[in-house]
């Protein structure tokens, strides 16, 4: 014991002596300087949720807005529902993926007023009922909704029965999955995966393993570019056709994915508001980003940059009436 | 969990039990396996002739006005929060003081404060500072596990997540204890207090934390103020059911010899009951402890910082490497704070019994410690060197890396991917048989029984198990199941949790009494299990999904991974406790491995098996949401989709206070069948 006691002191001492040309704490920078005229941005409070194309999203506004506008962004990663009463109470600025969710837009943006759109993303949401790549090739007819009765025991688990298996996934977002299986009158038992894990686990296993399995998912989603699910064609989406929960036997509509604001931060004049407002991709530019973070394990910062890196003018037009124009 | 409820003796035990001894103490065993099965006869016969008639049943997406009324409320109290003088005068002000606390931990270790990029204190001054508290709480060996135990964190990659967790834990632990000893206090001297006050605990700690994060998110704001909240409503009740206890277990002469002598309240408790106390008191901050390191995983749902931070989001790239890397830094932090507080209870104990002073090189070592302590806190305030924990070190020209998170993430993939490319077939076949031979058959006859049946069924086999006041709770229990409209997915998670929880009896008994006759096979195995109970069940969730498919039998093995371990110690202790000289008793009659174990050591243990159950129960309950994050169903996924969509609020809550309902009939009917045991026994 008195050895280790003096073993101690004595490396003490050591890094005492050393410490004399030691970098002292005083010396290291703190982050986020300001860049030449552009307009102070202050701190930027951005929800996360918690999906990596939301995080590819949330990477590229992250690094523009600390490296060239000057911003100090606080990364929230909280689930969706949380995001929109952070924007209530003025501890989230911006949401960068909203899908849909009507529900919440009618409490915080028509009842309350603390809310409102920044715009589209440009991304198109789908949602719908895929199949791994691997059960295309055995069976090229499953595709059609109408031979999905034909196959219904291929896809029987321990969970649906006697009947197939429909798998769904995230709960935060509601399907139509039950009233579809019903009113198109499949033999399928929807069963609950209960997360986005559960379902992207099942879909790799599926397809690594050569399983069957027919599973609610959505695009854009960095799993399709490691796995290449194939969608089934349910009968077309035509405006009107889910009006009523109950009844409706269509495909999903697709989703203009938007960017939710805070009205306060809207009316603040920050230089991010304007980056925020001014952001927009296409799928396949958030899923670059996506594959560098999720396949590639590069760092969010890492990707961001690169995608910067790649696309001067699309970064550009995001920056516009920013004050810092041109800067990257 | 209730880890506790039932180490407790009951302190008064009502009248109507001690006359209900029946089934075990009047007439065994034998009798007592003969009334289940005509229970259950009975309920097979009706249940053929029933089937699927008034089940009631409702889809996950359909909802009751109860459930509707509970989400409108929900909205409208967001609506009104910046209006509301509840929020204004209450939530606010005590937000902001537990705000700049845990803000004033997380500046001190962990965040940079102000304009300094940098915590006060860097890794070298909380690691001495760490390793010093050790050996002044503990002793030398704990003092060198912390040393060896954060510097591994550091080398982890994870210097700065692990201190953001720790500050979080100190900070939820700090407001606990604060909280807790005065009400454990209160709740040990009057018995009216501690009969108000233990549902309200139990209620705390089996109600699923996702049922009210998102209303203390509404309350508190997203930030540090939630994250402890959450953490301090899992955490605090061990310790104010452990400090009452303490308080309770004061032999009554030493109470009556202390107001003998004239004391008053104060002076009683000051001078008697506390120091007799202090033990168990001490086991109580560590049980509180270890509810908090629980909850890291689950308080990084609302942007808590921290280690549950970096398992959430490697989560969504399916990345179980990070996970594991990030879950093993919490099982190591775990198990330090473990060692660190029980080994305190221990010298508690040991330097109130012997009179005599501590070990006579302990205080110039201490006093030299805290000098080695101050140096190490002024260099890491001052160099960056020993503020910031270096990736790497350069002595002369080598050049050594010091990142052995990288190799920790690598090995857990490869090994991860190895098994669920060659195991799944059989794993899989696992899941299908269990499932067409125990789960469906129970459940079916749980949840297609008309609801009067199953009512009965269940009313009747508590009465036997648990007695009279077991079969009135059951009872009680179950029609309030009915009142809030969620009996089918009530009696769907019962089922699993059944099945989950015999899964864990019988490890319990198997592993059990092999580590309680074998001390080298309890040293091998003890590790293990600690690192089960502490591993967050987010990181081992990815895997078991691969091998088992997204299923209930997947929220099952997820189940029996963390309730195992509880069952398996009480039962090793039990066996451990049944004296030698029995043993050798029987053993020179000629009596084999098996006889005795059999015949001796398991009957003397029954209490420890009933513990072990009521234990596995609990803990099996608590990982109900678990499951419904896998593919478990019923009100696990009720609960999840709650705390994901507003419209879903209500019925989330209401499958929330469904699992509190089914906890309490468990609880209750078992920890009864334990007391009888126990009575049965002496």
């Amino acid at each position: 014991m008195r050895c280790r006691a003096f073993a101690a002191g004595l490396a003490a001492l050591v890094m005492l002596t050393a410490g004399c040309n030691a970098t002292k704490v005083s010396d290291l920078q703190s982050r986020g300087s300001l860049a030449p005229g552009s307009k102070p941005c202050g701190t930027f409070n951005l929800a996360i949720n918690s999906w990596v194309g939301y995080e590819a999203d949330a990477a590229v506004i992250t690094y523009l807005a600390e490296n060239v506008l000057g911003c100090t962004v606080k990364e929230k990663h909280i689930d969706e529902q949380i995001a929109w009463q952070g924007l209530s109470t003025g501890q989230v600025d911006a949401i960068l993926e909203n899908w849909g969710h009507d529900q919440l837009k009618q409490q915080y943006i028509d009842n309350m007023g603390v809310a409102q759109s920044a715009g589209s993303t440009g991304n198109k949401g789908q949602i719908g009922w895929y199949v791994p790549p691997w059960m295309v090739q055995k069976y090229p007819d499953i595709t059609d909704w109408h031979n999905l009765n034909k196959y219904a025991e291929v896809f029987r688990t321990s969970e649906s029965g006697d009947k197939g298996q429909l798998l769904d996934g995230s709960p935060s977002y509601v399907t139509n999955d039950a009233a579809l299986v019903e009113n198109l009158g499949l033999d399928y038992k929807v069963v609950q995966g209960g997360s986005e894990t559960a379902l992207i686990s099942s879909l790799r296993q599926a397809e690594q393993q050569k399983t069957p399995l027919l599973a609610y998912f959505y695009s854009p989603q960095w799993l399709l570019s490691e796995v290449p699910l194939v969608k089934i064609d349910l009968p077309k989406y035509t405006p009107g056709c889910d009006a009523d929960p109950a009844k409706i036997a269509c495909d999903y509509p697709d989703y203009d994915l938007d960017k939710i604001v805070s009205t306060k931060f809207a009316e603040s004049g920050s230089p991010a508001y304007t980056l925020v407002k001014n952001f927009q991709w296409t799928n396949d530019d958030q899923n670059s980003v996506a594959r560098s973070i999720a396949l590639d394990g590069l760092s969010d910062d890492e990707a961001a940059k690169k995608f910067i890196d790649a696309n001067p003018a699309l970064v550009a037009k995001w920056l516009q009436g920013t004050g810092a124009e041109g800067q990257p | 969990m209730a880890t506790l409820t039932a180490d407790a003796p009951p302190s008064a035990p009502a009248p109507e039990t001690r006359r209900g001894l029946s089934w075990f103490a009047e007439r065994g065993p034998a009798q007592f396996i003969a009334a289940i099965g005509a229970v259950l006869a009975v309920w097979i016969v009706l249940f053929t002739m029933f089937r699927g008639r008034n089940t009631l049943a409702l889809a996950p997406a359909d909802t009751n006005a109860l459930h509707n009324w509970l989400s409108d409320l929900q909205t409208r109290v967001g609506e009104g929060r910046n209006t509301n003088p509840l929020f204004i005068y209450v939530f606010n002000p005590i937000r902001a003081v537990i705000d700049a606390f845990a803000n004033g931990i997380q500046g001190l270790i962990a965040h940079p404060v102000g304009d300094r990029p940098v915590p006060y204190i860097g890794w070298l001054g909380v690691v001495v500072l760490l390793t010093y508290l050790a050996f002044v709480l503990a002793n030398w060996r704990i003092a060198l596990l912390t040393l060896c135990g954060f510097l591994f964190m550091g080398l982890q990659g994870l210097w700065q997540e692990s201190m953001e967790t720790l500050a979080l834990t100190i900070a939820a632990v700090a407001i606990a204890l604060l909280i807790g000893i005065p009400l454990g206090i209160w709740a040990g001297m009057s018995n009216w207090f501690n009969r108000l006050i233990t549902p309200v605990l139990d209620f705390m700690q089996i109600l699923p934390t996702f049922v009210y994060l998102a209303p203390l998110t509404l309350m508190f704001l997203i930030g540090p103020a939630a994250a402890v909240i959450a953490t301090l409503i899992y955490a605090v009740p061990p310790v104010i059911r452990l400090t009452a206890h303490g308080i309770r277990a004061v032999p009554e002469e030493t109470r009556e010899a202390v107001e003998s002598l004239g004391a008053t309240r104060f002076q009683a408790l000051h001078g008697a009951l506390l120091p007799m106390a202090k033990r168990t008191i001490v086991l109580g901050i560590n049980q509180t402890i270890m509810c908090a390191l629980a909850m890291v995983t689950i308080a990084a749902l609302i942007a808590a910082p921290g280690l549950g931070q970096v398992v959430i989001q490697a989560l969504s790239t399916q990345d179980v490497g990070t996970a594991f890397n990030a879950g093993l830094a919490i099982v190591i932090m775990a198990i330090i704070l473990d060692r660190t507080t029980t080994a305190a209870s221990e010298r508690v104990e040991v330097e109130r019994r012997s009179f005599s002073g501590p070990n006579r090189f302990r205080r110039p070592l201490i006093a030299i410690g805290a000098v080695v302590t101050v140096i190490a806190i002024w260099l890491s305030y001052t160099y960056q060197l020993t503020a910031i924990f270096p990736s790497s070190l350069q002595i002369g020209s080598a050049h050594i890396g010091l990142d052995v998170g990288a190799h920790i993430i690598n090995v857990a993939n490869s090994v991860t991917e190895w098994l669920q490319a060659h195991l799944a077939p059989l794993t899989n076949a696992i899941k299908n048989f269990v499932t067409a031979w125990a789960l469906d058959p129970l459940q079916t006859l749980l949840d297609s029984s008309p609801w009067w049946l199953t009512f009965a069924g269940l009313t009747g086999i508590a009465a036997i198990v648990g007695g009279r006041i077991s079969a009135l709770i059951t009872a009680i229990c179950l029609a309030l199941i009915i009142a809030i409209g969620l009996w089918q997915d009530t009696m769907d998670t019962l089922a699993a949790v059944l099945v989950a929880t015999v899964a864990v009896v019988v490890l319990g008994v198997v592993i059990g009494v092999w580590m309680g006759r074998n001390r080298r096979a309890d040293q091998i195995v003890r590790p293990f299990l600690d690192a089960a109970q502490t591993m967050p069940s987010f990181v081992y969730l990815v895997p078991f999904l691969a091998l088992f498919s997204a299923s209930r039998f997947t929220g099952i093995v997820a189940a029996i991974v963390y309730a195992a371990p509880v069952a398996i110690k009480i039962m090793a202790d039990g066996i451990r406790g049944v004296s030698t000289e029995t043993v050798e008793a029987a053993q020179s009659v000629g009596s084999n491995t098996w006889q005795i174990i059999s015949k001796v050591q398991l009957p003397m243990s029954a209490r420890s098996l009933a513990l072990a159950t009521n234990q596995g129960l609990i803990y099996v309950l608590s990982m109900v949401v678990v499951a419904g994050l896998v593919g478990g169903g019923a009100l696990g996924y009720l609960v999840v989709a709650g705390f994901s969509q507003t419209s879903l609020f209500g019925k989330g809550l209401a499958a929330g206070l469904a699992i509190v309902l089914l906890g309490t009939i468990l609880d209750r009917t078992t920890a009864a069948a334990a007391r009888r045991i126990g009575r049965t026994g002496q």
